[in-house]
């Protein structure tokens, strides 16, 4: 690690604010387009019969149980640049995901996943679908409905996916140094940076450091969970928490 | 004004539906019958919520449903307006969302319903800011009817809209659902298995049993058939009689009902001469006498002729009445309870003349329909 980090200071250093935006913006863009398949996942998981759901929830849900620095290598064979679908990225798009942040967002996306779907299916088999049929006798379409009724109503389940997957992917490791390793400026996020203090002798401090921004952050993200979920429970039921 | 007709056969669970009605053009048709007859079933089916095996459906001239020709509309497609048993309001929309969420549907030039005049004659005008939560039970069934109506819909399905309701509430929607029937003449069809709302608010009544339609007609001729006492219930059962107010007498604090067989008094009835109503009278509300009785307190006393009578399988029996006046061109049956020692000692049998007695206190304002 590098004699800035360890400015001795309260001040946040450069590098401490580089390391923070990049946590930031990979966990972000890994929530962000993790999202949108997440809802559609859990309507599938939740309101549909097909054969293959089993293997789709068990397929969905690996990440948790399985450890990361397995579900780094899988996407190392499959997407890596030799890997089986890496290769044809590469020749379509020109697209690299190991060694690049897009790739640790994809790591952290991975891992955060079956929390998000988790947390959206559970609002989601709260919806009443009475209510649902009722906004179509009044005329909506099934995408209508989806749109005004049943996403609204779904959205104290989405703010708490979407803050345990966030959560999640700023502490993302194993999975992230595995597929996208642990280069400066590039992939080297919150828990990577902490690892790699802790490899050099005399970094305790520094340490330290990282691991209260983490902590700082994590808490940020609950207070704003928390006034989100419980403005939209007002609204919803009339009832503060 | 649309007609609907219901032909549709349907296996749910154990229960074999078979429904085969019209409704009225204009008026309130009643799907009246036990719990859990498939009412409700028949009603999600016309609605397009559930999908019947075979038959047809049709709204005016649109067909909603035919299993021969393949047709199946989707439920948006269908111009029904459902007010569902428990209220369905969306909770994340206040009032006027919820009320204007299916307007874009109600595309009908020639609609008689604009959003003012219904949110006036629903009496919620002050409410429109409020999410569904602050509302009562009956402010909220009332929001649930303005929502239908407000999309515009070629008839009203009503699914048993008081039941939820405790009794004051009742009392506090039924005068609305009056108003409706009178003012906007969309055809209503209304589903409940309360005697006193089929007879305040129907014109005709479809009586449900285990599925299938077994009688369908004017609600004072199926509501006063004997066959069909067992769904109608033994407490409630009675006669249903149309009359007019002939005049009142403010002193006794009695109105006259005059009716084809004579004058019925009641406790005063707040509308004016001439106005039609229906009453009903139950059956253990009336006895028999042979002779004119004289010296008692009962003041509706009709000559008649008994016409039938029914064993009920207890100590009781029914025995109908005709009370039509010699020149009256219709009969006017009427019910009476009387125990089968009773009909023994009177000797009662077909053809024989009688006296009809009915306690004016068994008309209350509750059997009083509009």
């Amino acid at each position: 690690m590098t004699p800035e980090m360890n400015t001795g200071g309260l001040a946040i250093s450069e590098l401490e604010i580089e390391v923070l935006l990049l946590s930031l913006k990979v966990a972000g863009w890994a929530v962000l387009c993790s999202l949108p398949l997440g809802i559609a996942t859990a309507w599938l998981l939740s309101r549909h019969r097909f054969p293959g759901r089993f293997l789709l929830d068990s397929i969905v849900h690996l990440p948790l149980v399985i450890p990361p620095v397995a579900v780094g290598y899988i996407l190392l064979v499959l997407l890596g640049r030799h890997g089986l679908f890496g290769s044809w990225l590469y020749d379509v798009f020109g697209l690299t995901l190991v060694f690049t942040w897009q790739g640790a967002a994809l790591a952290a996306a991975v891992m955060a996943f079956p929390l998000m779907v988790r947390a959206v299916r559970l609002s989601l088999d709260a919806v009443d679908q009475k209510i649902e049929a009722a906004a179509r006798t009044l005329g909506a379409s099934p995408l209508r409905v989806f749109v005004t009724i049943t996403l609204p109503l779904m959205t104290p389940g989405i703010l708490a996916g979407t803050v345990l997957a966030f959560a999640r992917s700023l502490g993302e490791f194993g999975a992230t140094i595995t597929f996208a390793s642990n280069i400066a400026g590039e992939t080297r996020t919150l828990p990577l940076a902490l690892h790699t203090l802790l490899q050099s002798p005399g970094t305790e401090d520094a340490a330290m450091r990282i691991v209260v921004i983490s902590i700082v952050l994590a808490l940020l993200a609950l207070l704003l969970s928390e006034l989100l979920a419980r403005r939209v429970a007002r609204r919803l039921t009339g009832e503060i928490k | 004004m649309s007609r609907l007709t219901v032909d549709i056969s349907s296996r749910i669970g154990d229960l074999e539906i078979e429904a085969r009605f019209e409704s009225d053009v204009g008026g309130v048709t009643a799907l009246h019958g036990r719990s859990g007859a498939g009412k409700t079933s028949i009603v999600s089916m016309i609605a397009g919520l559930t999908k019947p095996d075979r038959g047809r459906i049709t709204l005016g001239d649109l067909v909603l449903f035919d299993s021969g020709q393949n047709i199946n509309l989707p439920p948006e497609a269908r111009r029904v307006g459902y007010v569902f048993q428990e209220d369905r309001l969306f909770p994340h929309l206040s009032v006027q969302g919820n009320l204007l969420y299916g307007a874009n549907r109600a595309t009908r030039s020639d609609t008689v319903l604009n959003f003012g005049d219904i949110v006036e004659m629903l009496g919620i005008s002050h409410l429109l800011d409020r999410q569904p939560h602050r509302l009562s039970g009956g402010e909220k069934q009332r929001v649930a009817i303005g929502r239908a109506l407000l999309s515009g819909p070629e008839v009203l399905l009503m699914d048993e809209p008081l039941a939820n309701l405790d009794i004051q509430r009742r009392s506090e929607i039924l005068p609305f659902i009056e108003k409706l029937r009178d003012a906007t003449g969309i055809p209503v069809l209304y589903v409940s298995h309360a005697t006193e709302e089929i007879i305040r608010l129907a014109d005709t009544v479809v009586m449900i049993a285990d599925g299938k339609t077994v009688a369908t007609g004017p609600v004072e001729e199926v509501m006063s058939r004997l066959d069909l006492r067992p769904l109608t219930g033994r407490y409630e059962a009675g006669a249903v009689l149309n009359v007019s107010i002939a005049g009142h007498n403010n002193n006794d604090g009695l109105s006259e009902l005059g009716f084809d067989g004579g004058v019925l008094l009641v406790p005063q009835v707040d509308a004016p001469v001439g106005y039609d109503l229906r009453v009903r009278i139950r059956a253990r509300d009336v006895s028999i006498a042979l002779t004119p009785p004289t010296g008692i307190s009962i003041l509706n006393v009709f000559p008649g002729r008994v016409v039938e009578m029914a064993e009920t399988g207890t100590a009781q029996m029914d025995v109908l009445i005709d009370i039509a006046r010699a020149n009256s061109p219709a009969p006017c049956p009427l019910w009476a309870r009387v125990t089968r020692r009773s009909a023994r000692e009177l000797k009662l049998a077909p053809g024989l003349h009688v006296h009809a007695l009915i306690k004016a206190v068994a008309i209350d304002r509750h059997s009083l329909g509009q």
